[in-house]
């Protein structure tokens, strides 16, 4: 299963098939020419395309105000993109690993969710900080990690995933256009993806929604980031053995949707999340829970797919390759709740 | 230093006569459960009054939880201000953000910050932001010695520095990082000097008056307009009071205390002011007066308004 399984969207005329990090880099020049007052800045965002090849053309194009190299301060530079967005501007943050988020914690825990409220409402805060983040390449335990659990707890700031060029073009265009800070995870082993992407007004992502990739009657698959394309190769195994999987993009972490989530598990009463982080504390047992209390009719209990408790990710490549969910053990887990042994 | 008309200066006497009124209030109405844990810059308003003075009225500020005398100095009203600290619908940020959270947009108080150092970064943004709009506004920043030693101090100044934005920064050196003396934790006597570290200028001035903390701001704003980049300014300064309303304080011998209270700011322009016969001492003591029973009326005023509800703030959470 080592060709990356494609999201399922219909063509139309302004779709082009295009890799993640040239999805990114679409999505920033497309907002920077349409509003003057989006800005992008982060640690060389303007040498030669940035560390990722995600800002490809950008500084050539808007010029070094606009596309600006910051110093290694990710705290110092967040927050003067929160100065600039209460002043007039449209902030675009680059983190260059998500590891380096939590440096910026004050920033993004306690300045940019919380600085409208406090003011009663009398400024917005469009920041958006985009965020390389994932295992996938052997970086180590500290340039590996995802990031999608720690900022879960923080109402004023939105938090989208891409899991998709698609969604990597949308969820980042979305979010610049908000008035609200976002925080847009990316990941790093799906730079050179390629998907079909709708750019323009058609292609924007709708604030909340999740994206349904692959019907199916039998079970939900929810994932995020990398795990979305496992999930999809879980699906075709699970297909061969007559199992039929939906596999949904959760998208967003905040607003979490709810509706799309539930409406699936509505009809497949059977449910496995997907996480490339630890299940408990994070958005699959959010998910879970919020659903059971909802009163879903489980036909079999939920199973999450994430990383084994109370280990780390390795440098050694087959460590990390074992610590990471397989399309494998996604597809046994979903067995699981079908009542089929696991083979 | 430049000369500054009676007039003017009277001005500045009455700010920091107020501002010192409103804190000794704010005082007992802490001590009486009306306001919260609350920080009090009673010694220290020549530092909010002259700088805040020489500043345009489309200039940008950030300042900390300290932050009364910053907003007063800047025009709100002693009863909006009241309303807020007592968490009221009336207050600036509707109740929410409370003492430690002034800010009111349409006086370019962009903000308050209870995390040490905080704002320095967010004025040097507002101040990236006036210049790539091709204004000439400036932004200024208020902060403590303490947070001379947190990572955003150096972050903003380094920013600041290489990308010569025009912002003011204003060390307000009150001798104590909340209960520890400075020197114990600082290597440095002049703060102004860790400029050197950014290539800025960094200048000391006499936070105890009024003048001095004008001409030096005014300068530094003038630099900042003309593209010449930020100036750090460190002035020397001593809060009366504790940390927050509910320290004592005793951390500090009396003789220091002392010492500080014979340099009291309202009292050296008063005297000098008594002295040119531009203010009389009788209408000074009428001008105490007066305007204590403002700061008892703002105060009355403020304390009868209504809380806010829970309901309404979901409004403040999302922008839509």
């Amino acid at each position: 299963m080592s060709t990356p399984v494609e999201p399922r969207v219909a063509p139309s005329e302004e779709t082009a098939v295009m890799t993640y990090r040239e999805a990114v880099a679409a999505a920033l020049a497309d907002a920077m020419e349409e509003d003057p007052t989006v800005y992008f800045m982060g640690e060389d965002v303007a040498n030669d395309g940035g560390v990722f090849k995600t800002n490809h053309g950008l500084v050539e194009r808007f010029g070094p105000a606009r596309v600006r190299n910051t110093p290694i301060c990710e705290n110092g530079f967040i927050n003067v993109a929160l100065g600039m967005s209460i002043t007039g501007l449209r902030p675009v943050v680059e983190i260059m690993f998500s590891d380096f988020l939590p440096t910026a914690a004050d920033a993004l825990v306690n300045e940019l969710p919380k600085y409208r409220f406090m003011s009663g409402g009398q400024c917005t805060v469009p920041v958006t900080v985009r965020s390389m983040g994932g295992a996938g390449m052997y970086f180590g335990t500290q340039h590996s990690a995802t990031g999608e659990a720690w900022f879960l707890q923080l109402p004023g700031m939105r938090i989208a995933v891409a899991g998709s060029p698609a969604g990597a073009y949308g969820l980042l265009r979305a979010a610049i256009r908000d008035d609200n800070p976002t925080l847009v995870l990316e990941h790093k082993a799906l730079m050179a993806r390629k998907g079909p992407v709708e750019r323009g007004e058609a292609g924007v992502a709708e604030i909340g929604r999740a994206a349904v990739l692959r019907p199916g009657r039998d079970v939900t698959i929810l994932a995020s980031l990398m795990m979305v394309e496992r999930s999809l190769q879980a699906a075709e195994i699970l297909a061969e053995e007559g199992i039929d999987a939906e596999v949904i993009d959760i998208r967003w972490l905040r607003p979490l949707d709810f509706d799309t989530i539930g409406a699936s598990v509505g009809r497949t009463e059977r449910l496995v999340v997907v996480e490339e982080a630890y299940h408990h504390g994070g958005w699959g047992a959010s998910v879970i829970s919020e659903l059971t209390m909802q009163g879903t009719a489980w036909a079999s209990p939920p199973r999450a797919v994430g990383f084994p408790d109370d280990l780390l990710i390795s440098y050694s490549p087959p460590l990390e390759d074992e610590i990471l969910p397989r399309p494998e053990t996604i597809a046994a887990a979903a067995r699981e709740t079908c009542g089929a042994p696991a083979r | 230093m430049t000369a500054h008309d009676a007039e003017t200066r009277v001005r500045w006497w009455r700010t920091m006569l107020e501002i010192r009124l409103f804190e000794e209030k704010t005082q007992q109405l802490s001590q009486a459960g009306l306001i919260n844990s609350t920080h009090l810059s009673q010694g220290q308003e020549a530092v909010s009054v002259g700088a805040i003075e020489a500043l345009r009225p489309d200039d940008y500020l950030t300042y900390t939880y300290r932050c009364h005398a910053a907003v007063l100095a800047r025009g709100m009203s002693m009863e909006t201000a009241f309303a807020e600290m007592m968490g009221r619908r009336t207050g600036c940020c509707g109740g929410v953000g409370g003492t430690m959270h002034l800010a009111d947009f349409s006086r370019g108080l962009l903000g308050a910050f209870a995390i040490v150092g905080a704002g320095i970064p967010v004025a040097v943004g507002a101040a990236l932001a006036a210049k790539e709009q091709g204004t000439d506004r400036a932004a200024i920043t208020f902060f403590g010695d303490g947070a001379t030693n947190i990572g955003t101090f150096h972050e903003g100044l380094n920013m600041a520095a290489v990308w010569r934005a025009p912002v003011v920064f204003v060390i307000e050196n009150n001798l104590y990082g909340e209960y520890t003396p400075m020197r114990k934790t600082t290597p440095l006597d002049d703060l102004a000097e860790r400029a050197a570290s950014y290539a800025i200028p960094g200048v000391v001035v006499d936070g105890q008056d009024v003048a001095a903390v004008h001409d030096v701001v005014a300068e530094a704003l003038e630099r900042a307009r003309a593209g010449e980049g930020p100036t750090l300014i460190e002035a020397k300064t001593y809060r009366y009071r504790g940390h927050a309303s509910r320290d004592p304080g005793k951390y500090r011998p009396a003789e220091e205390i002392a010492a500080w209270r014979e340099r009291d700011p309202i009292e050296l322009l008063g005297a000098q002011l008594a002295e040119e016969g531009v203010l009389s001492r009788d209408e000074q003591e009428r001008q105490w007066a007066e305007t204590r029973k403002r700061v008892d009326e703002a105060a009355a005023s403020a304390e009868a308004a209504e809380y806010p509800t829970l309901e309404e703030t979901k409004a403040y959470v999302y922008a839509s």
